[in-house]
């Protein structure tokens, strides 16, 4: 095992730690299947953006200070004072919006192509638990800047707790540390935001680890069926990869050095004000389609369940799709009604940036129907009703002229698993 | 067989140019990581202070904070310039003339920082030992400083720092 | 590869909409925007528009209105000169001390001091005025939907109540302001400044000349940002197209 190394030093050290050939076996030998696309660049493109967080935001700590009278102010001393301080905060305040971009788009392409499904369901749930885990991360982070926005949103995303019956007060103060959003509150909020991340590394590792298990899922999302199957990831996926990533850092770069406050919100840049709300307060927008969702129910206590139900559903989703295909290439009708969601989650995200009123009170209601009918009605129907096409046999022998849809009505539907 | 030679030194060419523009890009993203340790722009202004000699009595010193360390400022005494004039800069370890040390000879100002190990030494106010040589005597591990502020005794390599100054008026001086 | 193409710019279609609706402007009224010369990407600040802006808040915010996070040091990048700030800044008194009796004593401003107050405290400045308090001006223009265009229209757009609309005492209509009653009354006037470079001091250049100074109180890194996003932005290119060579290279001889 240790022969694979010609430097003797690296020989010494694998032979009692081996670190080199874990790395070689998980990076160079590890089998990819050859023909995924450049949608499954988003998941290495999130690990990366979960890095540029943890070293620009360990870099903002060295300057941030924690408390209500200093927050704001050492915040402009970034952005005006700390060398490059403007550059760093930028990052982290962009590199968030990026960073959840990345990831709802990894989940879309694990919703599109199955990748739920067995062998990779607990795959699939520790990435929901990354997604709860960095909605909390941003969330606590959102507050620290001290602007109104910060104090507001706190305020309100945390009287969402008061809703549960009987210990929801209590658990709201004991949250604050007061009897409202103050010092204390701030003071746990960055500690927590400090440490949350760390525990988000831990769960990808464990993402990763169930990752390896099985391997990758394709955009034809069956099974490998041998080496002809198969490329190692370095150099093949790590070029593709670093391909992707010049891509994603030139957009990144676009937002971070000529629209650096575009995606965050004015009313920020007023310090925190506990007497005055401002006049209309959203959340950040990758919050806004759950917004939509807790403000589309017109109870207190149900639109919360409900909110928390629209990430929940996503736990449960191995089960609700039982459908034997995981592509949804190979699916005629998930492949619409997956579209479907799609448009319905950014009219959602539309929705929940718009004041609770007229006509958006009962899209967003129809919206949040259609998002939970979806996933609990539509998709355990198909999965007994709907006619798969017919799959290809290997990844390296796809269908006759490439067009599953002629031979979809035919014979032997699906492939058993 | 020549053909397949030549595209694999296009291939060499093409991944050592990647890792190199790479590895370009890297450095400049790691500068800025690097620099906000640096002084911010705030810190830097405070960098310099005025300081009115004109409040030290005679035979007094003052001492005064500067970029986070203590300078100390004493209006030295006839004497005391007398000494420090009359030592020969062979009995030196760190050979430096008071001259070069004191702009205006009575007002001795330097760093009050040990260059031994940092400690502050003693010999400020009047109770305070002063060493044997009737400067400053660094209490930590026994360094004795003349009436220039000059290593004569004791581990410390070099003499007490002078910080830079200038004066802007007959009394006030700018330090940094 | 042109399919995939067209799917990753949807992606991107889609991540644009998302991102749209916080930066909407929150009020009905829509607000003119206007040429700066810090706008755009290579937009840099024009000197001498900011020195007129300068003298304008002096003349006519300062009494009102603090800059709390910049510092007398920061003019420097006006242009002026080390002296120049020196005397800008020791023209205001600071609270300094204790001193060696242990007493708070005032002192002339430096050019390492923050811009000084015109008001105590939040509650000095509302019994000044009224009720209403003067906001800090050294972040308006980024915490403002709208930012410089709508200070501009702020400036600019004090007119007569339409008929029907009664205002207040104390209160003063404006076109753009949220509401359109603001308590501040017109700060501009023609000619209620002399500008040094001879420029004619309309309402409107007042107003530009101001707007353009708060700009850059709000971001006086926007220049650096701009040259920093420029050069990071053309190595990337070159960088992805040595990437995506490569990445064809490593990929050729799979089929």
């Amino acid at each position: 095992m240790a022969a694979k190394f010609d430097n003797s030093i690296v020989r010494w050290i694998d032979h009692r730690l081996p670190i080199f050939s874990f790395m070689h076996h998980e990076m160079h030998e590890y089998p990819t299947p050859k023909n995924l696309s450049y949608w499954w660049n988003f998941g290495s493109l999130a690990g990366i953006a979960l890095v540029v967080m943890l070293v620009t935001g360990i870099t903002l700590a060295m300057h941030y200070t924690p408390h209500v009278d200093y927050a704001f102010s050492s915040v402009e001393r970034i952005m005006r004072d700390v060398n490059y301080g403007w550059l760093i905060r930028y990052i982290h305040m962009n590199g968030a919006s990026f960073f959840f971009i990345v990831v709802y788009i990894h989940i879309f392409r694990g919703l599109y192509y199955g990748s739920y499904k067995a062998p990779r369901e607990l795959l699939w749930m520790l990435g929901v638990v990354i997604l709860l885990l960095m909605m909390a991360t941003a969330f606590m982070g959102y507050v620290l800047p001290w602007g109104q926005m910060s104090f507001w949103g706190a305020t309100v995303i945390t009287n969402l707790f008061s809703a549960i019956p009987v210990v929801g007060d209590s658990i709201v103060t004991w949250l604050w540390g007061g009897f409202a959003v103050d010092n204390a509150t701030l003071n746990r909020f960055f500690s927590l935001h400090y440490l949350l991340p760390f525990v988000i590394v831990g769960v990808v590792v464990l993402h990763l680890v169930a990752l390896h298990r099985f391997g990758s899922n394709n955009p034809l999302g069956i099974d490998v069926k041998g080496p002809k199957d198969q490329i190692p990831f370095h150099p093949y996926y790590t070029a593709k990869d670093a391909f992707g990533l010049g891509v994603y850092l030139i957009i990144f770069s676009a937002f971070v050095f000529f629209a650096p406050n575009y995606m965050g919100h004015p009313d920020n840049y007023i310090p925190a004000d506990p007497l005055v709300t401002p006049a209309h307060i959203v959340p950040e927008w990758y919050f806004l389609p759950f917004y939509a969702i807790l403000r589309a129910i017109p109870d207190k206590l149900g639109g919360v369940l409900f909110m928390f139900g629209a990430i929940a559903v996503l736990f449960i989703l191995p089960w609700l799709d039982r459908s034997p295909v995981r592509s949804g290439q190979f699916r005629p009708i998930f492949k619409i009604f997956f579209w479907i969601l799609v448009i319905d989650v950014v009219a959602l995200t539309y929705l929940g940036g718009k004041p609770p009123e007229g006509w958006y009170v009962i899209a967003s209601r129809l919206a949040t129907a259609y998002y939970f009918i979806h996933f609990l009605v539509i998709l355990p129907l198909l999965s007994v009703f709907e006619t798969p096409r017919q799959l290809p046999k290997s990844i390296s022998e796809p269908v006759t002229g490439g067009g599953a849809g002629f031979a979809g009505a035919t014979a032997t539907p699906r492939e058993k698993v | 067989m020549a053909d397949t030679h030549q595209g694999e030194t296009r291939r060499d060419f093409l991944y050592v140019a990647t890792a190199a523009v790479g590895a370009v890009g890297a450095a400049c993203v790691a500068w800025p990581f690097i620099d906000q340790m640096n002084p911010a722009a705030d810190t830097l202004a405070l960098a310099s202070i005025e300081f009115d000699t004109s409040t030290v009595a005679e035979g007094m010193a003052v001492t005064v904070k500067w970029r986070g360390k203590p300078v100390f400022v004493r209006h030295r005494t006839q004497q005391e310039i007398d000494e420090a004039r009359a030592v020969p800069l062979a009995d030196l370890r760190d050979p430096q003339t008071d001259a070069e040390r004191a702009t205006k000879p009575e007002q001795l100002i330097v760093v009050g920082v040990c260059t031994h190990l940092g400690c502050v030494p003693l010999g400020q106010k009047p109770s305070d030992p002063k060493g044997e040589f009737g400067g400053w005597f660094c209490p930590c591990h026994g360094s004795h400083y003349d009436t220039s502020g000059r290593i004569r005794k004791g581990p410390a390599p070099r003499n007490l720092e002078v910080p830079e100054y200038q004066y802007i008026s007959d009394t006030v001086v700018r330090i940094g | 590869m042109i399919a995939r193409i067209k799917t990753l710019a949807a992606a991107g279609l889609v991540a644009a909409s998302l991102a749209a609706p916080a930066a909407m402007a929150a009020e009905g009224v829509a607000i003119p925007s206007q040429e700066w010369s810090f706008g755009g990407i290579f937009g840099t600040f024009d000197r001498a528009a900011l020195q007129r802006g300068f003298q304008v808040y002096q003349n006519v915010c300062a009494s009102c209105h603090g800059l709390d996070y910049v510092a007398y040091r920061n003019l420097e990048q006006l242009g002026y000169n080390e002296d120049e700030i020196k005397a800008i800044a020791a023209e205001k008194q600071v609270t300094d001390g204790p001193n060696d009796e242990g007493e708070m004593f005032e002192r002339p401003a430096k050019p390492s001091d923050r811009f000084v107050s015109p008001f105590p405290n939040d509650a000095a400045a509302r019994a000044a005025n009224g009720g209403a308090l003067p906001p800090e001006l050294s972040l308006i223009v980024d915490a403002r939907a709208g930012g410089a265009d709508y200070i501009y229209a702020v400036l600019t757009g004090y007119q007569d109540a339409p008929s029907g609309v009664t205002v207040p005492d104390g209160m003063y209509y404006n076109a753009y302001f949220p509401g359109h009653q603001i308590a501040m009354p017109p700060p501009l006037f023609p000619d209620g400044v002399t500008y040094g470079d001879g420029t004619a001091a309309t309402i409107a250049q007042q107003a530009k000349d101001v707007t353009t100074f708060l700009a850059w109180a709000s971001e006086p890194n926007l220049e650096e940002r701009k040259r920093a996003g420029l050069m990071t932005i053309l190595f990337l290119l070159v960088f992805t197209g040595l990437l995506y060579a490569t990445k064809r290279k490593i990929w050729a001889d799979v089929h």
